[in-house]
């Protein structure tokens, strides 16, 4: 079977040919398509002899395997080469920068009143608000500031109408917590508060932390502790000092000023004490079976400090160049 | 309050040094706002005394001095015109240092010159100076001019709280030092001055209450042009006090000394007696700063026969002021309430020494000394004879016995302070103190007018005892649920900034034109000071403040923005302020930051839309509307629903206010109210069907106002059989599609709950839905 032996090398030149998978195709429908040669010889077996034909048929087979495997090689090959081109073809240039989707930030005041709150949530305490509108009566009277007392004067005082003021601290939330829930109880309230002021460290709107626990034995070492621990989580440093100094607020008796040491020197940081009897008096709370402290804290003063800022007005400029800082 | 550490340390004998001192007031409760030294700082000069002079040999405007400067003469070179023989001069001594030189041998024009004779201005303490400094003759010559000129001296300003008037006079304060240091204080000397005439004024007080205490007197022959003794004149200019004439100085002296504010009325101005009343309405009165005012009904006055003469604890009248001619006057001395002159001064814009202290509490036991205090320097310094002191004491306040028990005391603090303690500061104090079982019952001196209660004789035993003695008691709190947390708004803020959005916190205060015409509130409250007039509204929206943000940013050469608030919103009148809490925000510019892979464009409505969407996971509802808020463009505008009521509204910026703000591209805004958007409610979970949806597709034609959402709704309510889903997915205007028409196309995606749907059911529904739209709008399938 000359042929035969010639048909392999015959089927391997035509596949080494081929370029594609298409040019594959066609040479190979010439050996084992329906008409193919391959295919013709094995149909042509029934005019053998019984004799011949396992040997013929046989001999057909071994050669068809063979034509089958090269076109397999050639197969594969084709498939690497044209992988290979496309691999090739669709390499980028990695360093390119990205479709960049810009985050956003939260202003940094927010930011530090979130750590405030996590600070206070995780003692117990919770959060309250008030209005920022606020009577004569919260802002100052219930706070045992009546009319006219010099303490008003410590106040620049925003005025609506003779009996509204805008709230010039946070304080007035401790008496509309207090005229609505019994001790014990612990809050923080922060929020807006406004005073007739505007310079590079004063600013007509800026925020307050206000905070109060009562209960029956809370007492001034308790105020101490809690500031201190405030101060040294909030600024992440454990050997941050913090002094008390005899100060003045008509609603807490006796009052301090907390002092925290920052760059070899004290710096004045709010305003605490022990809540007043006549603030209990005022919401009907037995000063004699209930006692307790509250603070402020300013809360752009702790973001100036925490960050570096040395211009309050940048809170309220909201420059993008600013506010791309606190991502 | 300013004044000179030295006039202090006068009175209190105390070792340490100035920061030492203050730190001292500080933890007292005695705030140091400011402690300065005095003035230059040179060193090395000291009193000499010319005993020779001679023209310098080469020089015709040089003088050649022989100055004694105690233990021995030094040859000095001078060119003051006023250097002469026998006077007294500030010698600066080889190896001075002077503010703007240092001081070496040197040879002028050839003759050696060993220091050099000062001017005021060499010395630091004046920007001009003629000629050399003379100085008084009875000083030694080689003291040291900073000791001769009592230069070592530093001025302390006090920032104190409003309870402690006590402490607003030099001896108050030195009072109160004595008390924290335990030392002694020397007392102010008040003798009594003898009678030398016999006329006086009667005295009415009307007012018994306003006026428990009134003394004065009349001083004759005085001369009201001398000129007061150094010391005197250098302690009130330490006190940033003005001179103006010596019995005036010397009224001004005593208040700062001790407290005590005093009044002079030149005597021959004064018409008749004296009586303390309560102005009539409108009764005017020319005060001592020249201005005339009209005093009310509240406001309390010392009057002659003619009428006001003064307001009495704030200011004197003009009329009867004294003036360098004046002979004979009437100094007055008087215990004022605090309430009757609390916020009068504020009341017509003054603020004066005496007002500041009669409101805070004057020592009303102290009113007949003070005057016999400023009639002895009267007196002394400016002449005259005094006469009787007319004396009125009415009711004075009482000091009540406060009971301190201990067992309070500890409890407030934290800490027990010893018993002994207790007494022993109350005794520094000046306050009477007598056991009792619990504790300690106190009265409080006269001049105390801030301890009413038990807690404020705490606040007196901790002051002195030293807050540093209470330890710290860290919190141990038990286990509790944590409480619910506050910031519930975090997550709409996630929402945004997660999108590229900056929050900002703005002014709650707003122009008032942009209030009303931009916000559209034709009633805003109104700030009665505002600092602005461009802050002088409470604002009833934020868009104003964030378009403002907007100009400032797009001014820094910023070309992109996305900015949001949450805040409150202020609306109401008069008695009913309403406070809502929204969520506001803003976008301008490109849709993406500016890069190469994909193409810019400006963002618009559906961007926003897609915006506000992310607030929140429920289905908020878009309606247009013909109310659109001013602010927006009323074909690019919704109002925004949920669950049927109206949260806000979303859209981009009218075109006028485009203008209004110089603004290239149109910005798009939005602002919900918050409190809707945070309400949680627990919902039902729906099970997955586990049959799979069928899909169709549909695109007709229809109008091109009918809006998108009337079709859906109309679809839905129509209860249309296995429709689960109907969605638009394209919009379409222009070739083949007639004018005023638009082609939308929804996808449909049917399901069935308990079995796989079969196309002819799919079929039939969709047919339903056709047939809908082309009854209700006109609609036809597109092909």
């Amino acid at each position: 079977m000359n042929n035969l032996d010639h048909t392999l090398k015959e089927a391997q030149k035509d596949f080494d040919q081929c370029q594609s998978l298409t040019d594959l195709d066609q040479a190979k429908a010439k050996y084992l398509g329906k008409n193919g040669f391959l295919t013709d010889a094995l149909k042509s077996l029934g005019k053998l002899s019984a004799e011949e034909r396992p040997k013929v048929g046989a001999e057909i087979n071994v050669v068809k395997q063979g034509v089958e495997e090269a076109l397999e090689k050639k197969r594969q090959a084709i498939l690497n080469e044209s992988q290979a081109k496309q691999l090739a073809e669709e390499s980028l240039d990695v360093t390119l920068p990205s479709r960049k989707e810009e985050r956003g930030s939260l202003h940094p005041v927010t930011q530090t009143l979130h750590r405030i709150e996590s600070l206070f949530h995780s003692i117990g305490f919770s959060v309250a608000y008030g209005p920022q509108i606020e009577s004569d009566f919260y802002n100052f009277t219930a706070l045992n500031i009546p009319e006219s007392h010099p303490a008003r004067a410590m106040h620049d005082t925003f005025y609506i109408d003779e009996s509204f003021v805008l709230r010039t601290h946070t304080s007035p939330v401790q008496i509309r917590h207090l005229e609505k829930n019994k001790p014990p109880l612990k809050i923080i309230s922060p929020g807006r508060v406004y005073r007739v002021d505007s310079d590079a460290t004063h600013s007509p709107m800026f925020h307050q932390v206000e905070g109060l626990w009562v209960d029956q034995q809370v007492s001034f070492a308790d105020l101490k502790g809690v500031i201190e621990d405030f101060l040294q989580n909030f600024f992440e440093n454990k050997d941050l000092k913090v002094r008390f100094r005899p100060s003045y607020f008509p609603f807490t008796e006796p009052s301090a000023e907390m002092d925290m040491t920052w760059k070899g020197g004290w710096l004045e940081i709010g305003g605490c004490g022990m809540v007043h009897p006549e603030v209990f008096k005022h919401v009907g709370i037995d000063s004699n079976q209930y006692q307790g402290f509250a603070f402020g804290l300013g809360v752009e003063r702790l973001t100036m400090l925490r960050y570096g800022v040395q211009d309050l007005r940048h809170f309220f400029n909201n420059d993008l160049r600013f506010l791309q800082q606190f991502i | 309050m300013q004044f000179s550490e030295n006039w202090l340390r006068s009175y209190v004998n105390t070792s340490l040094d100035s920061d030492a001192l203050n730190h001292v007031m500080i933890m007292a409760g005695l705030d140091v706002d400011d402690s300065q030294p005095l003035g230059s700082s040179f060193s090395h000069v000291v009193v000499g005394e010319i005993v020779g002079i001679k023209k310098h040999p080469d020089a015709d405007r040089l003088q050649v001095c022989d100055v004694n400067i105690g233990n021995q003469t030094l040859q000095i070179v001078c060119g003051a015109a006023n250097a002469r023989q026998g006077i007294k001069v500030a010698c600066a001594l080889v190896g001075a240092k002077l503010p703007a030189i240092d001081i070496k041998e040197a040879k002028v024009r050839g003759v050696e010159s060993f220091g050099m004779l000062c001017s005021l201005k060499e010395l630091g303490l004046s920007e001009e100076a003629e000629g050399i400094l003379e100085m008084r003759h009875d000083l030694k010559n080689g003291t040291d001019v900073r000791i001769a000129l009592d230069l070592n001296d530093q001025i302390t300003t006090l920032k104190l709280t409003p309870n402690r008037s006590d402490c607003l006079s030099i001896w108050g304060v030195a009072r109160e030092v004595a008390a924290i240091l335990e030392s002694e204080v020397t007392p102010v000397i008040y003798n009594v001055n003898p009678i030398q005439h016999s006329d006086k004024k009667i005295v009415a007080v009307e007012e018994k209450t306003a006026c428990p205490r009134y003394c004065g007197r009349i001083i004759k022959n005085i001369d009201n042009t001398k000129k007061l003794p150094d010391w005197m004149a250098s302690r009130l200019e330490r006190s940033n006090i003005k001179s103006i004439s010596p019995i005036v100085d010397i009224t001004n002296y005593v208040l700062l000394e001790i407290g005590q504010p005093l009044h002079a009325f030149d005597h021959d101005k004064l018409q008749g007696d004296i009586s303390v009343r309560y102005a009539k309405n409108e009764e005017p009165i020319h005060l001592l700063n020249d201005t005339k005012v009209k005093l009310s009904k509240k406001d309390l006055v010392i009057a002659d026969n003619h009428g006001a003469i003064a307001f009495a604890g704030v200011m004197g009248g003009m009329p009867s002021s004294v003036t360098e001619l004046t002979k004979t006057i009437f100094l007055e001395s008087a215990f004022f309430n605090p309430v009757v002159i609390a916020g009068k001064a504020r009341a017509y814009n003054l603020s004066t020494d005496s007002s500041y202290r009669f409101e805070r509490g004057v020592d009303f036991a102290n009113t007949r000394q003070a005057l016999e205090r400023a009639t002895s320097l009267i007196l002394e310094y400016c002449g005259g004879e005094a006469g009787e002191i007319t004396e009125v004491i009415n009711t004075l306040p009482l000091r009540n016995q406060i009971h301190l028990r201990l067992k309070k005391l500890n409890a407030i603090l934290g800490i027990e302070v010893p018993s002994q303690d207790v007494e022993h500061i109350f005794h520094e104090l000046g306050f009477e103190v007598n056991k009792t079982i619990e504790g300690f019952k106190v009265t409080p001196p006269s001049y105390r007018f801030d301890i009413a209660i038990e807690e404020d004789l705490i606040e007196e035993v901790v002051r002195l005892y030293g807050y540093d003695k209470i330890p710290s008691h860290h919190p141990i709190t038990h286990q509790a649920m944590l409480p619910k947390k506050s910031s519930q708004d975090n997550h709409l803020k996630d929402a945004l900034t997660s999108r590229g959005f900056y929050e900002v916190v703005t002014y709650s205060f707003i122009e008032d034109e942009i209030e009303k015409s931009l916000h559209g509130n034709l009633h805003p409250i109104q700030l009665q000071n505002p600092i602005a007039s461009q802050m002088s509204t409470m604002r009833s929206s934020l868009w104003g403040s964030h378009l403002e943000v907007l100009s400032y940013n797009l001014n820094r050469q910023i070309s992109r923005l996305n900015i949001f608030e949450v805040a409150q919103t202020f609306h109401g009148t008069q008695k009913e302020f309403i406070e809502t809490e929204v969520i506001a925000g803003l976008t301008y510019g490109s849709f993406m930051p500016e890069q190469w892979a994909d193409k810019i464009r400006d963002v618009d409505f559906y961007d926003i839309k897609a915006h506000v969407e992310a607030l929140t996971s429920k289905t908020l509802n878009f309606k247009s509307s013909d109310k659109t808020p001013l602010a927006l463009h009323p074909g690019q505008a919704a109002e925004i629903f949920l669950d049927g009521q109206s949260l806000g509204w979303v859209g981009k910026l009218h075109p006028k206010w485009q203008q209004h703000f110089s603004l290239s591209k149109a910005p798009y805004l939005f602002e919900l109210k918050v409190s809707k958007l945070l309400q949680e409610k627990a919902f039902q979970y729906e099970e997955i069907s586990k049959f799979l949806p069928l899909r169709r597709d549909i695109a007709i034609v229809i109008d091109e106002s009918v809006e998108v959402d009337a079709i859906l709704n109309a679809v839905y309510k129509a209860k249309i059989p296995f429709l689960n889903k109907m969605a638009l997915f394209d919009v379409y205007q222009g070739k083949g599609i007639p004018e005023n028409k638009k082609s939308v196309a929804f996808l449909i995606l049917m399901q069935d709950t308990s079995k796989t749907l079969v196309d002819s059911e799919a079929d039939s529904s969709v047919s339903k839905i056709v047939e809908l739209l082309e009854k209700q709008f006109g609609a036809t399938l597109r092909n």
